[in-house]
């Protein structure tokens, strides 16, 4: 009976990609790896303490006196269970992929939102990105950039995008019509309408979406350590290769306590920048 | 001056129908059909039938009606915020019905201001920065426009209220914002969409006041939209009676009330006179001419 070699044609495009832009994406993936490990190298060669004061401001602006203690106190646990070189690397994997899944989705979700056939395509596309098992896409990643940190990144940023883009689209579709109406009829380019109504407007939703992004791809973080990202995905899976449950349970813990951090400081500020 | 260089604003048989197919809706119009047949039959509102009106320089003209009647739909298509199906625009003598994009926005940005319902001002702004947003626009230097803003909110009273942010204010006072954030801009011409309509009745008397009162030196010509005919009576020089899309009546607010044209105009003058002999009575809400 005749089957569908459909999975013959995705690894022949993959091939034809990899024969024709080879170079290309290994020039991207030295650039950016170059990139990454320069944010690491200078976070890796800051003290310890600085980071953490770092952080204890973020927090004390937008959060509070509880928020800026709870941080502290969580850094000091990480530094103490000796994780403070995987919590650069975790750290430096969600800020990197927050920032790529940004300055793509910002504009993807802008575009989808003033055009009403581009959204048929972007999010149908955005499903399939968030439901597919991200081993399946590791795949091509690895072959593309190799191992490391920029497939992680890559493979973070397909499962942690499509809120940014949904939220902008969102957003954006949110504007109270008489707002519109206000830049319309005072004569704004479309430029001006996007800058100065649009996206203050919709900034607070962008910014949820931003925090969904940002908790997305640390629940990617074992996932980007099988490809050789580091961190505590990697504290992770060797806790599981040892069946040592405390080593595994430390990991898991320190990945709890980044996240709480960056939920409540992304939330924070963009309440404070509201007003 | 002639009579004719006066005339600011020309809407002159005006249509539009809401829908995919006005070409359809159209053609039934023309044929006779009723608004109503015409929605049953091709799903096509037509909100504005064959409207056409000009108002005279530093006039204020007053489009009455029931919702849904039409009025914010003609009103938007003077700035095209709604495109018109069919007709012409004419502002200071210029038909500016298919002036392309860039120019339309220049005939906005300098000849129509608008004042909304909801007051619409940008949450994230301070009520200078709202009353700025017109001169931003256009490209003024930032040291001007807030010159020429500060001066239109001392005008509308809310010196001192600069730095604070919309939500802070009441409604009246927002409305001022609202006010001024088109009078910065010196348009000739302003659109208000039931801009008093969300109001207390107090703060309201108190802003058709301040409205007259402006008018008196800043000699602007204003399209004003209300479904309440003492407002109608106490701002307008002349008051149109929108139905159903078209104009049922024109005329000053005496002519209106000493001979409305049917019993839609009549309704709304009962509706504030009681049933009999209440044309005197009313006619001293009138304002004087002159
Ligand atoms: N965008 C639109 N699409 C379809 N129909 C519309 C649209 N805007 C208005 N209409 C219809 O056109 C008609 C006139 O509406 P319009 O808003 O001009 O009335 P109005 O006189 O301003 O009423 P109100 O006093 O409630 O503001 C109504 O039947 C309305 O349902
Ligand atoms: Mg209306």
């Amino acid at each position: 009976m005749y089957r569908l070699p459909l999975g013959q044609w995705v690894s022949q495009g993959v091939d034809w990609l990899l024969n024709h832009y080879g170079p290309g994406f290994d020039a991207f993936s030295g650039t950016a790896g170059m990139v990454i490990q320069g944010l690491r190298s200078v976070l890796t060669a800051s003290p310890w303490w600085l980071i953490v004061l770092v952080i204890a401001i973020l927090a004390w602006r937008s959060g509070g006196r509880k928020l800026t203690f709870g941080s502290i106190l969580g850094l000091l646990l990480i530094y103490d269970l000796r994780l403070w070189s995987a919590f650069i690397d975790t750290l430096v994997l969600v800020l990197i992929s927050a920032f790529v899944s940004i300055i793509i989705g910002i504009p993807l979700g802008i575009l989808a939102a003033h055009g009403k056939y581009l959204r048929r395509v972007i999010l149908p596309v955005l499903d399939i990105m968030q439901t597919m098992p991200s081993f399946v896409y590791l795949i091509p990643a690895l072959m593309f950039f190799g191992l490391g940190t920029v497939p992680a990144v890559f493979a973070t940023v397909v499962f942690a995008m499509p809120p940014v883009i949904r939220l902008t689209d969102l957003g954006i579709r949110q504007v109270p019509v008489d707002l519109v109406e206000v830049g319309e009829a005072f004569g704004s380019t479309p430029g001006q309408m996007l800058w100065k109504i649009e996206l203050p407007l919709a900034l607070p939703t962008i910014m949820a979406g931003v925090n969904q992004t940002m908790m997305l791809s640390l629940s990617m973080v074992v996932i980007a350590a099988m490809i050789g990202a580091g961190g505590f995905g990697q504290g992770v899976l060797s806790g599981i290769s040892q069946m040592d449950i405390g080593k595994g349970f430390e990991n898991g813990l320190a990945v709890v306590i980044l996240a709480m951090i960056l939920d409540r400081v992304t939330q924070g500020l963009t309440r404070t920048e509201r007003r | 001056m002639s009579e004719n260089l006066e005339v600011k604003l020309e809407v002159k048989e005006l249509v539009k129908v809401f829908g995919s197919q006005p070409g359809k809706a159209i053609a039934m119009l023309e044929q006779g059909v009723s608004q109503e047949r015409i929605l049953g039959a091709t799903g096509q509102t037509v909100a504005v039938n064959d409207v056409s009106f000009s108002v005279r320089n530093g006039e204020i003209f007053v489009l009455m009606g029931l919702s849904g009647s039409g009025k914010s739909t003609i009103l938007r298509c003077i700035n095209r915020l709604i495109e018109p199906t069919s007709g012409r625009i004419v502002v200071d003598g210029k038909d500016i019905t298919f002036l392309p994009r860039r120019e339309l926005r220049s005939v906005r940005q300098k000849q129509l201001g608008m004042v909304f319902q909801q007051f619409a001002l940008l949450p994230q702004r301070t009520v200078l920065q709202n009353t700025v947003y017109g001169l931003e626009v256009r490209g003024v230097g930032k040291d001007d426009r807030e010159k020429k803003a500060r001066k239109t909110l001392n005008l509308v009273g809310l010196s001192g209220w600069e730095n604070s942010y919309p939500d802070n204010l009441s409604g009246g006072m927002k409305q001022r914002v609202g006010l001024a954030r088109a009078l910065t801009n010196d348009p000739a011409i302003l659109l208000m969409d039931e801009a008093f309509s969300a109001l207390d009745p107090l703060i309201r008397q108190e802003m058709q006041d301040e409205l007259l009162a402006l008018q008196r030196h800043l000699n602007k010509t204003i399209v004003f939209i209300t479904h309440d005919l003492q407002e109608a009576l106490k701002l307008g020089d002349r008051i149109a009676f929108v139905r159903e899309g078209t104009l049922v009546q024109v005329g000053t607010p005496r002519e209106v009330i000493e001979n409305p044209a049917d019993d839609y105009v009549k309704r709304f003058i009962h509706a504030i006179v009681g049933e009999k002999g209440g044309a005197t009575h009313v006619s001293l809400a009138v304002r004087p001419v002159g």
